[in-house]
């Protein structure tokens, strides 16, 4: 029988798209942690190749518009790209839990009041969020972190909230509180350990989203300040190497890409159905 | 009734929190004690040169009245002045304006028949090798940044191939001159959207295709083409609507990246310059006009899925 448009079964794709997935992630965790050990020189030596230098063997992706080795800035910028967004991303996704699950348990005035407040933060675009708090507080690494994190606790928070009332309405919750436990005990042993697979994957796809907006404000200049750089002003600061098609631009906006487009598929080998991803 | 009750409800609730998102705005670019006074004079003038223009721009006004003046201001139209160059912000946004709507549009143009062909396709198409590829290229694209997309094409069309030019101006004067200046904003923008929106339109007729009336419909020997396009469309257009709307929301987001890479002067450019200066009465108006751009599409999405719903087309 061939397949039509109902019949046709639920591909798992978690073999091909997720085993590379998985590599990817841990290849990327090693870079953020171990990424300035491995560069061939420090980040702000001028190498003698001239500057937008093309790839070659001594250097594997060329130089930048003061002829700085772009491997190594790579490298050294990963820390900032991957490691900001990680803490960000934890931050968001705690808070969000934290109030998803007390909005959910205690429901009433502290379910609206929570909801109300998701409601108006989540409709403020995020990179529009970045530019009102940075115009307002300056860029500082605290303050990026604060503000990427607060803009993605309101989603993690709507998810947390609906997974939590789901769980919670199910009948072996039901018979733990016909037991007599209390709400702690019902929340930390029947509740939280049937969330953490969904959360996780949430979690995966809100890094991927900071990531983007960090990378996007640093592209905007108004991201992570010189000397320091992490990819998105890698790419700015070369962007005039753009008319020479000189690898500095190019090559710290792929490895972003390739970055958020391994936790992507990940994601998608694991969850499988396409989850509505738009915020 | 109920479904004007509905909508009623739906477009008070988008107000009440725009008005926090006002307030959210506000408190925001006001929380450091910094004021504008400083940016204006400079560090070192009297003490009456201060107090006076403190008094001139109302700074010496408790905050929830500053407010009240800001809020009434940008409901009449006058969101305040400029603190760089002296000019009323209306003035600056408005032709900023007009030139975002148009590169917006143009992106929406393109963006939505593509998405719903590729979102359909894969619907009828459904397993098919081109629905897996179109699947896994879709959560790709989704996840690229757009300034790769971006440099990519300058690197492509305007450095190698110099079809277009790699700056964009807002030119419509004839056709080709037209094309040189937006393909490449244009064509950065939809990726992403596309990618999105094609997916969801995917998943929302396959949810209609899991209906028991398609599998008898299916089972007296429709064809899959027919199947989706006849049978599942009219239903699925509801959810649809609502995806499509949903997903030209997040253009928002992308529309500032591109115009800052093609130097485009619509209004995100200008907002992105106002936050380098610091002009934050600029930067307060640029904020709610795409807050409240923002929540009207979402709006416009909800009242898609509840005018779809013929559950509550009650009398």
């Amino acid at each position: 029988m061939t397949d039509t448009a109902i019949a046709a079964p639920r591909r798992r794709r978690l073999p091909v798209a997720g085993q590379a997935g998985i590599a990817l992630v841990v290849a990327w965790a090693a870079l953020a942690a171990f990424g300035p050990y491995l560069a061939p020189y420090r980040a702000g030596d001028v190498v003698n190749a001239g500057v937008f230098a093309p790839m070659s063997n001594a250097y594997p992706f060329g130089t930048d518009y003061l002829g700085r080795d772009m491997l190594s800035r790579l490298l050294y910028g990963a820390r900032y790209t991957v490691g900001v967004a990680m803490v960000a991303t934890v931050l968001a996704c705690l808070g969000g839990i934290t109030l998803g699950i007390l909005s959910a348990a205690r429901q009433g005035w502290t379910d609206s009041v929570l909801g109300r407040a998701a409601d108006a933060l989540i409709s403020i675009p995020h990179l529009m969020f970045a530019l009102v708090i940075v115009a307002a507080f300056g860029t500082s690494l605290p303050v990026l972190i604060l503000m990427a994190a607060i803009s993605y606790v309101p989603g993690s928070y709507r998810f947390a909230r609906s997974l939590a009332l789901d769980i919670n309405a199910m009948d072996f919750v039901e018979v733990a509180r016909a037991r007599g436990e209390r709400t702690a005990y019902v929340v930390w042993a029947e509740i939280l350990p049937n969330m953490i697979v969904p959360l996780l994957t949430d979690f995966g796809l809100r890094f991927v989203f900071v990531v983007l907006l960090l990378s996007g404000l640093s592209f905007l200049g108004l991201g992570i300040q010189p000397p320091n750089a992490d990819w998105g002003a890698l790419v700015r600061e070369n962007i005039n190497g753009i008319y020479e098609a000189a690898p500095a631009v190019l090559v710290p906006a792929v490895a972003i890409a390739v970055l958020t487009i391994s936790i992507t598929l990940l994601i998608d080998g694991f969850s499988g159905r396409g989850r509505a991803m738009a915020r | 009734m109920l479904m004007l009750a509905m909508i009623g409800r739906r477009v008070l609730g988008g107000l009440l929190t725009l008005l926090v998102v006002s307030v959210i705005v506000f408190v925001g670019t006001n929380i450091l004690p910094g004021d504008a006074t400083e940016s204006i004079l400079g560090q070192s003038t009297s003490p009456e040169a201060v107090a006076g223009l403190r008094k001139a721009l109302g700074l010496n006004l408790p905050a929830h009245e500053r407010y009240l003046r800001w809020l009434g201001g940008l409901l009449s139209g006058d969101p305040g002045v400029s603190l760089i160059n002296r000019l009323p912000v209306a003035q600056l946004i408005g032709p900023r304006l007009a030139n975002s709507v148009l590169l917006t549009a143009l992106t929406a143009a393109v963006a939505v028949p593509l998405a719903l062909l590729i979102g359909i396709t894969t619907a009828i198409w459904r397993g098919s090798l081109y629905d897996r590829i179109a699947n896994v290229t879709a959560v790709s694209l989704v996840a690229v940044p757009e300034f790769l997309l971006a440099t990519v094409g300058v690197i492509l069309f305007a450095v190698q191939l110099r079809w277009v030019s790699a700056i964009s101006t807002p030119s419509v004067d004839s056709f080709t001159q037209a094309m040189q200046n937006f393909t490449l904003p244009v064509l950065t923008l939809c990726f992403a959207v596309t990618a999105q929106m094609a997916r969801m339109t995917r998943a929302a007729l396959l949810g209609v295709l899991d209906s028991s009336y398609i599998e008898m419909a299916r089972l007296k020997g429709v064809r899959p083409t027919r199947l989706v396009l006849r049978h599942a469309l009219r239903n699925a257009a509801g959810p649809i609507a609502n995806a499509v709307a949903l997903n030209l929301s997040s253009l928002l987001g992308g529309v500032i990246i591109v115009e800052v890479i093609f130097t485009y002067p619509g209004i995100a450019k200008l907002a992105v310059d106002a936050v380098e200066t610091r002009d934050m009465p600029l930067v307060q108006a640029c904020a709610m006009i795409f807050c409240a751009t923002f929540m009207l599409l979402v709006l416009v999405a909800d009242i898609c899925s509840i005018l779809s719903n013929p559950r509550l087309r009650t009398r």
